[in-house]
């Protein structure tokens, strides 16, 4: 017999979207759209988040190809000239060579190679941050889910302790105890981010757990790494990839502030944070490009993903999928 | 009812004993423990007379214990760079940390909540669209770097508002607060705007998402199907139902608001806990730090606790939950 | 008597990504004050969406295009919004499936029945608490003035659904609709409350539209059915000659498919292939392409016939004679 009938908020349009919708059953008349390309093309549908994926794409570019499009080499003694020192964003360096188009800092470094190099650590170390965090996330999430009991009481306890106090104050304290290095920024990253991915593969995984597919899998004594990785695994992914994405932009924003007050990343591998920083006093003089183009990069960066990981959370949760 | 606050009590102090077990081991087990409680710069007879003097020669259980009783008496050592008790040093910056989270908090609630409502009831429209654009820029932002930009528009350019320090204050109840003069406003303004963005943020997309989902439960349709007016339905059955997690989120973020409170204490040179800890984590003054996040875990546990006892309290399913059916 | 609920070839379109969805596509039916009305149809035959373009309550992408509505010889479709929520909760009530979520679960009893008194009469509160306390006894809820300060989750789901139906009849409307609510109840109160609804019309002279897709359920309740296939209406008559004799193959189908009507050790029977798309109708009659009987001619959109009193959609009725031929 057909199920109930449809609940008033679900209408007609249920119909033709139930079954592309239910996992892995494609209906006769609704095959021609792959879930893949309804999530792309959905995602498509908001202008705004495009942009956000064309600006992002851009700042990648920028970051990666840093040695190649800079004009100049901040960190390359040779190339400064202390004499070049805060000019203007537009004038012309002291031996007519260049243009500094947004200015230079109190040591002579042109603050758009500045900007370039710092994008460069600032996005690698936030992603470096994030899939290591995800990784040791994942492995944990799944092994509660799947294991249970006390093992699953036991990770979620710590999960729930570590969530329950803030971000900033678990990396101010990781990085007061270790000191200064991109490898200890990483760990505090990882330390503060790890317990969010826990939780979520850990709810994903469970809901499919309890499906009776998997009851039956268990029956017929199937190998668990072989349920985990092709059953539980793939109806995590969703959810993870839009905590993973917004997760990206926390870490830099994490590592952008720690940067600033002090504790960051050591000053020879400079990231926007630190960039920042070093303008603050110099605001108050007037010289407002030292920290502001900075800014405006890390801005951007964090916007540009964010609004992505915005679409993608509206396109992939199944609750609002009418 | 009362079973549940006073289980929930216990479970606190647990957590408390726990977390204080682990400040001590941090503190005690990993670095040296000379250079954590005793001046470095003190000659070595001096040294040794401290080390005997606070029990470092004992064995580690024993020296928890003395930590435990020091700790329950009130004291958690001094601090180096004030030399007063770190504990009294903590209390004394807390009142103007606290003044500047519920300012902060204050204004993400009383716009957040009717932003976040009318983007929920139109998604479509102009309105809400740029509302959530809005969002997202107010999350995405650095607050270090708004800060910075607020100093720069307001204090230098304009000259409207001062661009650090505390106010006068006044006495209320033996509290010292600020905000009851004109000038203490105004150097409360711009911090405590910084600090509000970020949360602004999260309650508007909270009460959005809320709002979205409520619009489609049958209740809703139900209420309508009453003939009851959008306002009815919006006023009291929609907002009803989202507010009681959306409080519960307020309530535990409140303890997030004094932890960020940090870095806005430092771009504003505000007098508070956080940029204490910054300066004491500069210049290695260890017992404020042991102390300051003692009081910071002690203050979490009883938010959160508090946040708890309050939803059972505002959600008549939990509240009601052994009544019969 | 003019009927009190004339729906006459109500069209309900969804205008979404994927094209557009004729939900409910010219459906006609009277209903008479004291009467009940059932609509019969499969998940996405347009049989909610039907009670919903009625009540007033269809969402976007959704909208009514075409059609009258006569509540009493009133066309609702001529309505302000305004006036529209004057109707809705006062002259035509709806009830719907799930009675745990069609009660706001964070208010109390009293407050959601007292505000739908007082969104149609000017009466103080105390007045509405009062006809909410009457509008308890009258669906068969005991100790009324507990019940009213108490909270949805503490009742059963039946004590909901009647809370509900309360509700719904507590401004004495002329039309109640009833979408599927006894659906997710256990039998025995399905029973109970189905008995109920049916005595409360009757003596109060409103007149009932009930959705389902139970055919049992009709069979007790319902003066009259109209049988529902992909947003139309494909059969019409009195509750007994729709259920003892059924001219439409789809009619015949749902019947036969019901176990009980089984010989037991038989296969069971069903209807073979999947209700179509909305979006995606096949041209000419809707049920061709799961019809045994189908021939050429069905390729071209049947139009609802009159037979001997009743009405069909079909080139092909079941007759008496092929009844004999199938048994």
């Amino acid at each position: 017999m057909n199920p109930p009938a449809e609940s008033p908020a679900e209408g007609a349009t249920e119909v033709v979207l139930a079954a592309a919708a239910a996992p892995g059953v494609a209906a006769p008349t609704a095959a021609e759209e792959t879930p893949f390309r309804r999530i792309a093309a959905d995602f498509a549908a908001s202008r705004i988040a495009l942009c956000g994926l064309g600006l992002f794409a851009l700042i990648v570019l920028c970051a990666l190809l840093a040695p190649l499009i800079s004009p100049q080499n901040p960190y390359d003694l040779a190339q400064l000239d202390v004499l070049d020192g805060r000019l203007e964003p537009g004038t012309r360096s002291g031996d007519g060579k260049r243009v500094f188009w947004l200015g230079t800092d109190d040591q002579g470094r042109d603050m758009l190679s500045a900007i370039f190099y710092g994008l460069r650590i600032s996005i690698g170390v936030g992603v470096s941050a994030t899939l290591c965090a995800l990784a040791l996330g994942l492995s944990l999430g799944l092994a509660a889910a799947f294991f249970g009991g006390r093992v699953d009481a036991l990770i979620m306890r710590v999960v729930d302790i570590q969530l329950s106090f803030p971000a900033i104050l678990i990396a101010l304290i990781l990085l007061a105890v270790l000191g200064q290095g991109v490898d200890k920024i990483i760990v505090a990253l990882v330390a503060v981010q790890w317990a969010y991915y826990a939780r979520t593969v850990r709810s994903a995984a469970l809901v499919e757990r309890s499906k009776e597919y998997i009851e039956a899998a268990r029956c017929l004594a199937l190998p668990g790494a072989r349920i985990v990785f092709r059953h539980l695994l793939p109806n995590c992914l969703p959810p993870l990839i839009v905590v993973a994405t917004v997760q990206v932009a926390a870490a830099i924003a994490l590592e952008a502030t720690l940067s600033f007050l002090g504790l960051g990343l050591p000053i020879t591998e400079p990231s926007l944070g630190l960039l920042i920083a070093n303008g603050f006093t110099y605001m108050l003089s007037g010289k407002y490009w030292i920290s502001f183009f900075p800014g405006v990069a890390l801005l951007a960066t964090i916007v540009s993903i964010n609004l992505v990981g915005d679409q993608l959370r509206d396109v992939l949760n199944p609750r609002l999928q009418r | 009812m009362l079973a549940y606050v006073i289980r929930r009590l216990l479970q606190s102090v647990v957590v408390l004993f726990v977390m204080s077990l682990l400040v001590f081991v941090g503190v005690y087990a990993i670095g040296n423990p000379v250079d954590i409680l005793i001046n470095p710069n003190a000659d070595q007879e001096d040294i040794e007379r401290a080390i005997r003097g606070l029990g470092l020669d004992k064995p580690l259980w024993e020296q928890y214990f003395v930590f435990l009783q020091r700790a329950l008496a009130g004291d958690l050592g001094r601090s180096f760079a004030y030399n007063v008790p770190a504990l009294q040093l903590i209390l004394e910056r807390m009142p103007a940390t606290l003044e500047l989270a519920t300012a902060a908090m204050l204004i993400a609630i009383v716009l957040g909540l009717p932003l976040g409502l009318w983007a929920g009831l139109k998604p479509e429209s102009f309105a809400g669209k740029a509302i959530m654009t809005g969002s997202i820029l107010g999350f995405s932002l650095p607050t270090f770097w708004v800060g910075l930009m607020l100093i720069m528009v307001f204090s230098v350019y304009l000259g409207w508002l001062p661009s650090n320090g505390r106010g006068p204050t006044t006495d209320v109840l033996g509290v010292p607060v600020s905000f009851l003069s004109w000038d203490g406003i105004r150097h409360l303004v711009m911090p405590a705007t910084n600090l509000a963005l970020f949360k602004l943020s999260l309650i508007i997309r909270l009460t959005r998402a809320g709002t979205r989902e409520a619009l489609l439960q049958d209740y809703v349709k139900f209420a309508r199907a009453k003939g009851l007016s959008n306002a009815r339905v919006v006023g009291v059955h929609v907002l009803k139902n989202i507010l009681i997690p959306i409080v519960t989120v307020i309530g535990l973020e409140f303890g997030s608001v004094i932890a960020f409170a940090i870095v806005t204490e430092t771009v504003f040179a505000w007098p508070g806990m956080g940029k204490l800890i910054i300066d004491s984590i500069n210049v290695l003054d260890r017992p404020v730090i042991v102390a300051y996040l003692l009081i910071i875990v002690t203050l979490f546990i009883f938010i959160n606790l508090a946040v708890d006892v309050a939803y059972s309290m505002l959600d008549p399913r939990v509240r009601l939950a052994d009544a019969k059916g | 008597m003019i009927p009190t609920l004339a729906v006459d070839q109500l069209r309900t379109h969804f205008f979404t990504r994927q094209g557009v969805v004729k939900a409910v596509d010219g459906v006609s039916f009277d209903v008479h004050a004291g009467k009940v009305l059932g609509l019969v149809g499969e998940s996405g035959s347009g049989k909610s969406m039907t009670g919903f373009s009625i009540i007033g309550l269809v969402d976007p992408p959704g909208r009514i295009v075409g059609g009258e509505i006569r509540l009493k010889g009133r066309n609702l479709r001529d309505l302000a919004p305004a006036e529209w929520r004057a109707v809705r909760g006062d002259r035509v009530a709806m009830i719907f499936q799930d009675p745990m979520m069609t009660l706001n679960p964070v208010l109390r009893i009293d407050t959601q029945m007292i505000e739908a008194v007082r969104a149609h009469a000017a009466l103080s509160v105390e007045a509405a608490r009062e006809r909410s306390r009457e509008a308890l006894v009258r669906v068969g809820i005991a100790s009324p003035d507990e019940r009213l300060r108490a909270y949805p989750h503490q009742f059963s789901g039946g004590m909901r659904q009647r809370v509900a139906i309360a509700i719904a009849l507590i401004n004495r409307p002329d039309l109640l609709i009833a979408d599927e609510p006894t659906t997710a109840l256990d039998v025995t109160i399905q029973g109970q409350i189905l008995a109920e609804v049916q005595k409360l019309c009757r003596e109060s002279g409103t007149a009932l539209l009930w959705i389902t897709h139970d055919l049992a359920v009709i069979a007790g309740l319902a003066d009259e059915v109209c049988v529902m296939y992909a947003g139309r209406i494909v059969e019409r008559g009195t509750v007994n000659e729709v259920l003892d004799a059924p001219l439409h193959p789809y009619t015949r189908g749902l019947l036969d498919s019901v176990p009980s009507r089984n010989r037991p050790g038989a296969p069971l029977r069903q209807i073979p292939g999947m209700s179509p798309s909305l979006a995606r109708l096949p041209e000419g009659c809707a049920f061709r392409e799961r019809c045994a009987r189908a021939t050429e001619t069905c390729l071209s959109e049947p139009p609802l016939y009159s037979l001997g009193g009743r009405e069909v959609r079909c080139f092909h009725p079941i007759h008496a004679e092929d009844e004999a031929s199938v048994e």
